[in-house]
């Protein structure tokens, strides 16, 4: 019986050996040694599947070489001869062939970039053809599926050799003075775009980082793009967000959206301020958070610049997705709150003080040091003291209780110590307030006290009510039961 | 947004002067609003507890309303939200009144966390089921197509999970309607809502009649499955399964299996994985024939798929393919169009693979009879025996009864000798954990005298492990081998290698010997356990290492039941007595408690109660309830309880004394 030959090895193979001698060790090894072991993987493209042996490529003689008149047939049969693909899994298969494809996309990339005149409007089709064979591929399953992006090493792209200088003609492309939007818009449509951002979730911080700019520049050539390219992102999000939890691209679409928020136009659309409340906010819950904070609470920032009046919901947002249990991340948004601060308006301050300076209250009083010094660090900002200054009768009576309370028990000493100089700063802004919570202090624990065991009677009365209910009904029950089986009995 | 609750709603209209005024909703309410979110959860989750309090009418009146009116807050209070008012119809006042619940429910399936808005959907679902058929007409249907109909994806999204629960009893007017609105969603803009759609189409197929389903489904499902998101496609190969179980075999060949074809080579992995993971309800679905025409072949391009993830999940239905392939025929088909795979796969370069084929590929002796297995699957079970990954070895040995009953265990056991030996020695302690596990499996297929001779070692060197788990794992497997090969066997080789561990130098391999008794003295009778086992526990009383000392008082608290009279009075009490005294803390409270027991166990002695009540006798742990200090508190409760019951009075009478 002859069956088939085995497919071409994919990714994991080599490193179940890694893995298994690493574990000579016995108990538990350090998550981290056991992942310094899988290091250094690269892997293949999920697109050669039972693909028979290609034929060897043949070099095509030089450009530079050829007649001006010959130069445009030859640049398209380069550009052909490109769309060949090689496994790169297979470190020893066509060695000849992608030698010469390597040359020759360096040689493609020189000619578009030094020349003039030579991006013509015949030449289009062939060139969207050949990125796209080379760069659009489904991405293979991730070899670790628990891959931590903070502490793992990513897992790189094989065929990088060729896939970096097709990228690299690519924005060559692009940004070339010859490059015409109104004739490219034939190729690079929608569909173009959708499989473009769905590399972002390539596990290559390098491929990432081409895409980043090839989208900024679609963006900024293509105007009838952009809505559609927003309305993605704004999908990929959502499904980030709500669905997976899992998008390699995250930080880099964002490092986009930052800068084409800086260019909305005023007022801002309804679909933008939709885009803040209902993507961007809810996106500080995601477990990722730390990978992709800068640039959230960039394009958040943005927004605000833009317009003043959304201040408030997302401030509001943000205390509504605060993080429970998650100190690292109570820091993030501690830090993403000081960058509103900065920009905050006074009047605009004056609405959320309330709501926020009681979460700054939890915060500085937090038992994790650093949630409690990245709060209590607000009152080295001199506009937000500022701000605390001129609304202090309101801030004071929230802060004063916490404040008072870690002064005299917080276990760590410089926290200790920065609490004393906050309430020296806010007993100098308004003494007489001061004096007067501290007086009534005590008055006002024992109030709060006597609530909670008044709350405390409420339920356990309204529990002694459902049960009194729940009884009458079973008595009920009982009388008409025995009432039934007497009537029986006669 | 929702309408408004019912007639004549309002808050305050009524119920002002109900008997329960004691309660004014003010006060419940202003929980419910309460600053601390904790308390706020609280509260929510005691919704019932309030609802009772107020009454139905006021619950309808003014509870419901202000549930509707306020419902900004933390998603975790407003999933209790959600989970609560699904059991909220009596409280509402029933069935007829179910539809009060529904503007609440109504907003809480827009919110934009997936977890609340899908037991908000799971809520209505239920109450739905509580509508009369007018009702849902009336108040259910104009909901669901509120939400089909809504600006945000969230809404959308919900409205898919809810069609299928009205369609069944709706008009037919109405049912058309319903139709309309799903496949306006089957093709909506986001693709969040055309995945919820896919997901849902399986099951809104069934409740359609089989018209509508090859008129309207199909086209849906075609469609769906050619999306250009592979995280849709995937989900209708979902729904395929549902939809091939409707049609006649000749629909199927013609509406579905162009499409079911194509998502078998479909060029996302995610998609032939899928395929792979539902092939069993395929194979099922589409029945015999089209398996043997056309899954087959699929099959087998999934189990060269260039994945290994797609590879694995193929490779895990197999054992399921081929007992579901008909009888007859069925070996032919298996070893010229199946078998010939596996071989291959036998050597996957992914472990993964590997490790999935180990686990099911026993099962195929059974199905393939006594001569194939010995010609075909033996060679690839001794060389899976052999593999490099220690799981598929361990695979192979745990699967090992399916062979035994085929062919008997003995062809294997040259090739399992070394590999049970490696397995044992395993750097991982997952893997020795997990092959300690099979050696009472083992001993039983290869008999005493195999056991004696070449795995007995093992059984023995796994009791000094460096882990603890392995350790008491060999322990528990000491116990179940004596169970296994008697008494006579454990007096002559496992007792005394047991014994002489209790002069190690290392106090972990002493109270290894500890917990060895403690597991054995049962099986190994009364006899063992006070001529040899207990003179070894009382010496090791003067351990200088308190934890044996504690342990020491454990065992023989364990090993009491088995001792008489004079043992007990004689020698455990005087060393428990010594070990109260111990100057470590534990050593003296678990001493104390050791007392208590054998104080009791002396006393039944005294006085023996039939033997059909010894086994109701209190169990050593029980003890934890009984230390001193917390008797002045139960007595009473005790009192109550004991006077039914002769032996317990008379436990409770040994207690007051003691005290």
């Amino acid at each position: 019986m002859s069956s088939p030959p085995p497919p071409p090895p994919p990714a994991a193979g080599a490193a179940s050996a890694a893995i298994s001698a690493s574990e000579k060790v016995d108990g538990f090894t350090r998550k981290s040694v056991r992942k310094a072991q899988r290091q250094k993987r690269s892997q293949g493209s999920s697109q050669f599947r039972s693909q028979g042996s290609q034929a060897e490529l043949q070099p095509l003689p030089q450009l530079k070489d050829a007649t001006s008149n010959e130069q445009q047939e030859l640049f398209c049969q380069k550009l052909q001869q490109c769309c060949v693909l090689f496994d790169f899994m297979d470190s020893v298969s066509d060695l000849k062939s992608k030698e010469i494809k390597r040359a020759t996309l360096n040689e493609l990339v020189e000619y578009v970039s030094t020349n003039r005149g030579v991006i013509v409007e015949s030449a289009y089709s062939d060139i969207v053809k050949m990125i796209s064979a080379n760069i659009f591929r489904i991405l293979p399953p991730s070899d670790n599926p628990d891959f931590d992006p903070e502490e793992d090493e990513p897992t790189l792209e094989a065929s990088w050799p060729h896939i970096q200088l097709v990228y690299d003609f690519f924005l060559r492309f692009l940004e070339s003075p010859d490059f015409q939007p109104s004739i490219a818009k034939r190729y690079i449509d929608q569909k173009f775009v959708q499989q473009l951002l769905e590399l972002f979730d390539s596990e290559d911080p390098r491929e990432r980082d081409f895409l980043k700019t090839v989208l900024h520049r679609i963006y900024g050539k293509f105007l009838g793009l952009r809505a559609f390219i927003r309305k993605q992102i704004n999908n990929i999000f959502l499904r980030f967000i709500y669905e997976t939890e899992h998008f390699n691209g995250v930080a880099e679409l964002l490092e986009i959206l930052g800068s084409i928020i800086n260019g909305f136009a005023l007022p801002l659309k309804a679909e933008h301020k939709q885009f803040l409340m209902k993507v961007l906010i809810p996106m500080h819950t995601a477990k990722g958070l730390a990978l992709f904070h800068a640039q959230l609470a960039y394009c958040v920032v943005q927004f605000l610049e833009k317009d003043t009046t959304l201040t408030e919901p997302v401030i509001r947002g943000l205390l509504k997705f605060w993080p429970k249990t998650c100190s690292q991340k109570e820091v993030m948004f501690l830090g993403e709150i000081e960058e509103i601060l900065d920009v905050i308006e006074p009047t605009q301050f004056k609405k959320i003080e309330e709501p926020l300076f009681k979460q700054i209250s939890k915060c500085v009083s937090s038992s994790h040091f650093q949630v409690a010094e990245r709060a209590l660090y607000f009152w080295n900002n001199e506009y937000i003291l500022s701000l605390i200054e001129e609304n202090i009768d309101k801030i004071l009576p929230i802060m004063f209780a916490s404040l008072y309370k870690i002064s005299k028990e917080h276990w760590n000493q410089t926290i200790v110590a920065l609490v004393y100089n906050v309430l020296k700063t806010l007993m100098e802004m308004n003494g007489k307030l001061f004096d007067d919570l501290t007086s009534s202090y005590k008055a006002e624990r024992q109030r709060e006290k006597k609530k909670e065991l008044e709350r405390e009677e409420l339920w356990k009365k309204l529990e002694e009510l459902k049960l009194k209910k729940a009884l009458e009904k079973q008595n009920s029950a009982y009388n008409m039961h025995s009432l039934l089986s007497s009537t029986s009995a006669e | 947004m929702a309408g408004a609750a019912g007639p004549g709603s309002g808050p305050g209209s009524a119920g002002r002067d109900a008997d329960d005024s004691l309660y004014p909703i003010a006060v419940l309410i202003d929980e419910l609003r309460n600053e601390d979110v904790q308390l706020r959860l609280n509260s929510i989750k005691k919704l019932s507890t309030i609802a009772l309090a107020l009454g139905v009418e006021r619950t309808r009146m003014e509870l419901l309303p202000f549930l509707t009116d306020t419902i900004y807050d933390e998603d975790e209070v407003l999933l209790a939200l959600a989970e609560q008012l699904g059991d909220f119809t009596g409280l509402v006042g029933g069935p007829d009144f179910a539809h009060c619940l529904l503007p609440p429910l109504e907003s809480l399936a827009t919110v934009e966390e997936t977890v609340v808005r899908d037991k908000a959907v799971e809520s209505l679902r239920q109450i739905s089921q509580e509508h009369t058929p007018v009702a849902l007409e009336a108040h259910f249907v104009p909901l669901v197509k509120r939400l089909a109909s809504g600006d945000w994806f969230t809404s959308r999204t919900s409205a898919c999970g809810l069609f299928s629960v009205c369609y069944p009893r709706a008009s037919n007017v109405v049912k058309a309607e319903i139709r309309q609105h799903f496949r306006s969603l089957c093709s909506d803009d986001t693709p969040m809502v055309r995945r919820a759609a896919a997901s849902k189409l399986g099951e809104f197929a069934k409740v359609l009649e089989l018209d509508s389903v090859k008129i309207e489904i199909v086209p849906l499902f075609i469609n769906l499955a050619s999306d250009e998101q592979d995280s849709v496609r995937l989900l209708a190969v979902e729904a395929c399964v549902s939809i091939a179980q409707l049609l006649s075999q000749d629909d199927l060949e013609v509406l579905v299996m162009p499409t079911l074809r194509h998502a078998a080579e479909d060029k996302s992995w995610r998609v032939r994985y899928m395929v792979a993971d539902k092939f069993s309800e395929l194979q099922k679905a589409v029945g015999p024939k089209i398996t043997l025409n056309d899954l087959i072949p699929a099959f087998q391009n999934l189990l060269k798929d260039c994945e290994a993830e797609v590879r694995a999940a193929a490779v895990h239905k197999v054992k399921e393919l081929c007992e579901n392939l008909p009888i007859e025929g069925r070996e032919t088909i298996i070893m010229n169009r199946i078998l010939p795979y596996i071989k291959e796969l036998v050597s996957d370069t992914n472990q993964h693979v590997k490790i999935a084929l180990a686990s099911v590929i026993m099962g195929l002796c059974t199905i393939l009879g006594k001569e194939n297995t010995i010609e075909h699957l033996l060679p690839l079970f001794l060389a899976q025996l052999k593999d490099e990954c220690p799981e598929v070895r361990l695979n192979i040995i745990s699967n090992l009864d399916c062979v035994n009953e085929v062919i008997g265990i003995r062809q294997l056991s040259q090739s399992l000798l070394p590999a049970i030996v490696e397995l044992a020695e395993d750097a991982k302690w997952r893997v020795r954990l997990a092959i300690i596990e099979y050696m009472p499996l083992l001993a039983g297929q290869l008999g005493m005298e195999f056991f004696d001779e070449k795995l007995n070692s093992l059984c023995m060197a796994w009791l000094v492990d460096h882990v603890y788990a392995i350790r008491e794992a060999a322990t528990n497997n000491l116990m179940k081998l004596v169970q296994k090969f008697g008494t006579e066997w454990a007096q002559t080789t496992i007792v005394p290698k047991v014994l002489v561990m209790a002069n190690d130098p290392n106090y972990l391999h002493r109270m290894t010997t500890l917990f060895c008794i403690n597991a054995l003295s049962e099986a190994c009778g009364q006899e063992i356990t006070a001529k040899q086992m207990l003179p070894i526990v009382l010496k090791m009383a003067g351990d200088q290492v308190a934890n044996v000392r504690f342990n020491v008082a454990k065992s023989l608290q364990k090993i009491g039941p088995l001792l008489d009279t004079d043992a007990l009075q004689g020698k455990v009490k005087p060393v428990l007595q010594k070990l109260g005294q111990d100057e470590d803390m534990d050593v003296k409270y678990f001493a104390q408690e050791a007392i208590s027991v054998v104080a009791q166990r002396l006393r039944k002695l005294d006085f023996p109660v039939k033997d059909s009540e010894e086994h109701r006798a209190p169990g050593p742990d029980k003890n934890h309830f009984l230390r001193p200090g917390m008797l002045g508190e139960d007595t009473g409760k005790f009192l109550s309880l004991m006077s039914r019951q002769h032996k317990e009075t008379e436990r409770l009478a040994w207690l007051l004394r003691g005290q």
